[in-house]
């Protein structure tokens, strides 16, 4: 093992059509060994058709790319080995028991015969089905059938796990249980090439690009993206009956945006250290209740729909 | 490669058996057609229903008829008293042929002239009526050849009067029961529809329930995948040819003259062409119930240009060079040479070549289809 990061996943001006549609714009980025990499966006964004060509499922139109090392157009067989992939459709036959499911994908991956047993606690742990091993999948729930499913896709421990949109339409606790195990993945020096429209899931990538319409928008380290993609401010003004003031505050000048996030207001700002100021003058002015004002760390999903709101008021200029 | 294939094969027939209503239409269903058929598709024409009006009313007419309604034929329905009746019965459907005899026939036939009988037919379908036409005839004949020894008797008898006597013989089906013709195409009928339709859901199931995507991104080479697919279906039709044909010869008597394992050989060779047109179909459609529609799209002309109901002899030139290209026309002169006629490969090899060629034609070009889509 070198020491250096390795580069795990290597795409260049990557693009895919759909007849006129362009599902991928040209997108170029590096994924490192070992590292949680979050591809994010709205729906529709091409976040699928991407994963689908690093994959195998789709030929890209032009440009180039590796996965493992391997071109993903000439030698898609080698790549098919070395990955694991799992998408929001739970890749399962239903009326095969959780047992059954897992021996036939030891059965595709070729696992040795003398493995076979080991790899398969090894998922029925994984998935926590001691108890449902002999039961037909259908009768098993969501999250549990996720689990069960992301077992299936590591059965041949797979250096890289490419995930679309694993989570949607999964409870909350699943979904922090799920992403504990992808951190324990991870740590085991798992790449792990993760797609998704949940923002908040956003926080557990290590490094992540956020692309719109096709095209990359953003990307970096989440402290990356908020310092970076971010250029306001945000300010939360903690006031009593904060909902009665929402509008006459976006009216304000120094306000770009204001909106409630829980009882509290969110305002994004051009610069805080002049608006904190304007504000208070403001709000104490009309005798309102003010707790606090304070200049607050933006969250991923301030810095994306920020990030996307500029490409949009560029592209409307263009 | 066998190893992936073996995966794929054990969990078709893990979902097969655990599936009822897959169950029912495997081993269920085939014998279900082949009991509805065996009796159904019977061209025997036996008791036509027969309308009598006699106004001559003597012993001569009485004696005529008396050859038509002894015979296991003609089955008196009906007798007219009234000249307006002949056409109701007809009308209605409540006889297939009036016998109407004049009166002075038993005059005449007593005076040694010609005498004359009408007989009426519902001509709707032709065929039948062709062959009570025949019946009526025959009888109508040996009627005559009675009156014209009755005749020499009188004059002194001498000698009898020069007759050709018709000593016809069929072979292979000796008493012509249309059964055992229509039985072994029926056989065919039913492999051709439950191949091509197991077969065309086979792949299209995999990408509704979304499980395909899973398979492409795995090391699966296409190959394996056809074989895994295809290799339990071709094994169940090989299971469903021999349950239909232990029921067609031990219920309905059909015989079997030739080899039972010449028979599976040859349906080994037909298969290849059902089970590729399957695939073909399960590879280009993106539901099942459009691979449904497609299944039912080929099978109809594939079982018309067959020989399975009307002999190809008798289409127009132009539809006869379709049927080249059909698949199910040379399984039906097999299938039925090697249960009638109880004919070997020696008589058949003009049959199998061709079927193996389509074969290899079909299940290549399926599997190229495939691999494309499976990228």
């Amino acid at each position: 093992m070198n020491n250096a990061p390795e580069i795990a996943v290597s795409v260049r001006e990557l693009e895919k059509r759909f007849g006129d549609f362009t599902a991928v714009n040209k997108v170029t980025f590096d994924v490192r060994q070992g590292e949680i990499f979050g591809f994010l966006g709205p729906n529709g964004a091409g976040k699928s058709t991407t994963i689908r060509m690093l994959c195998g499922i789709y030929a890209p139109t032009s440009g180039s790319g590796t996965v493992g090392g391997f071109d993903i157009i000439r030698e898609q067989n080698l790549i098919k080995e070395h990955i694991g992939y799992m998408s929001q459709k739970f890749s399962l036959y239903d009326d095969l028991t959780v047992e059954e499911n897992i021996d036939f994908y030891s059965g595709i991956y070729k696992i040795p015969a003398q493995e076979r047993q080991a790899r398969k606690e090894e998922v029925i742990r994984l998935a926590n089905l001691e108890d449902f091993r002999h039961r037909p999948t259908k009768i098993i729930s969501g999250g549990w059938k996720q689990r069960l499913a992301l077992g299936c896709a590591l059965i041949h421990h797979p250096q890289m796990l490419f995930l679309d949109e694993p989570t949607s339409g999964v409870d909350p606790i699943t979904r922090a249980n799920f992403w504990a195990i992808i951190k324990d993945l991870a740590g085991k020096g798992v790449t792990i090439f993760v797609t998704t429209h949940y923002m908040d899931e956003a926080e557990n990538c290590n490094r992540m690009v956020l692309i719109y319409h096709g095209t990359i928008i953003a990307m970096g380290t989440p402290e990356e993206m908020k310092t970076k993609f971010m250029k306001s401010d945000v300010v939360e003004i903690v006031l009593a009956e904060a909902q009665n003031w929402i509008d006459d505050l976006g009216r304000l000048d120094v306000i770009k945006e204001a909106a409630l996030f829980g009882s509290n207001i969110h305002a994004v700002v051009y610069e805080a250290e002049k608006a904190i100021p304007a504000i208070t003058a403001y709000l104490s002015g009309r005798g309102a209740e003010v707790g606090e004002i304070r200049k607050i760390m933006p969250s991923l999903e301030d810095v994306f729909v920020s990030a996307i709101e500029n490409y949009d008021k560029a592209h409307e200029k263009s | 490669m066998w190893e992936r294939a073996k995966s794929i094969l054990i969990k078709e027939f893990k979902q097969i058996f655990r599936d009822p209503r897959m169950k029912t239409i495997i081993f269920i269903s085939p014998l279900i057609q082949i009991i509805l058929f065996g009796y159904a598709a019977n061209k025997d024409i036996n008791y036509v229903p027969t309308a009598i009006f006699d106004r001559d009313n003597t012993k001569e007419s009485r004696d005529f008829l008396r050859d038509f309604t002894y015979s296991k034929y003609f089955v008196p329905k009906y007798y007219i008293t009234e000249e307006k009746e002949q056409n109701h019965v007809l009308d209605k459907g409540l006889a297939s042929i009036v016998i109407r005899m004049d009166r002075g026939f038993g005059r005449n036939v007593k005076a040694g002239k010609d005498a004359t009988v009408q007989l009426a037919y519902d001509g709707t379908d032709s065929n039948t009526a062709m062959v009570v036409m025949g019946y009526a005839n025959t009888i109508v004949q040996n009627y005559q050849y009675r009156l014209m020894k009755e005749e020499a008797w009188e004059r002194g008898g001498i000698g009898d009067a020069p007759y050709v006597d018709l000593r016809d013989r069929a072979w292979f089906n000796g008493n012509l029961i249309s059964r055992n013709y229509y039985l072994p195409g029926v056989i065919a009928t039913i492999v051709t529809m439950m191949s091509l339709l197991l077969s065309a859901m086979a792949i299209v199931k995999e990408k509704e329930i979304g499980t395909m995507e899973q398979l492409i991104v795995s090391p699966l080479k296409p190959l394996e995948l056809i074989l895994g697919k295809l290799l339990p279906f071709g094994l169940i039709a090989l299971v469903q040819i021999v349950l239909v044909t232990v029921l067609g010869v031990l219920w309905f008597h059909v015989p079997l003259r030739g080899n039972l394992l010449l028979l599976l050989f040859a349906t080994c060779i037909y298969l290849f062409t059902t089970l590729g047109i399957g695939l073909f179909i399960s590879t280009v459609s993106s539901t099942q119930q459009e691979a449904m529609m497609s299944v039912f799209l080929v099978y109809l002309p594939t079982v018309l240009l067959s020989g399975f109901a009307y002999p190809i002899a008798n289409m127009p030139a132009i539809i006869q060079n379709f049927t080249y290209i059909n698949p199910l026309r040379y399984f039906m002169v097999i299938i039925r040479g090697i249960f009638l006629k109880g004919v070997g490969i020696d008589i058949l090899w003009p049959e199998i070549l061709p079927l193996a060629l389509i074969g290899l034609v079909v299940i290549t070009l399926s599997s190229l289809q495939f691999g494309k889509k499976m990228g």
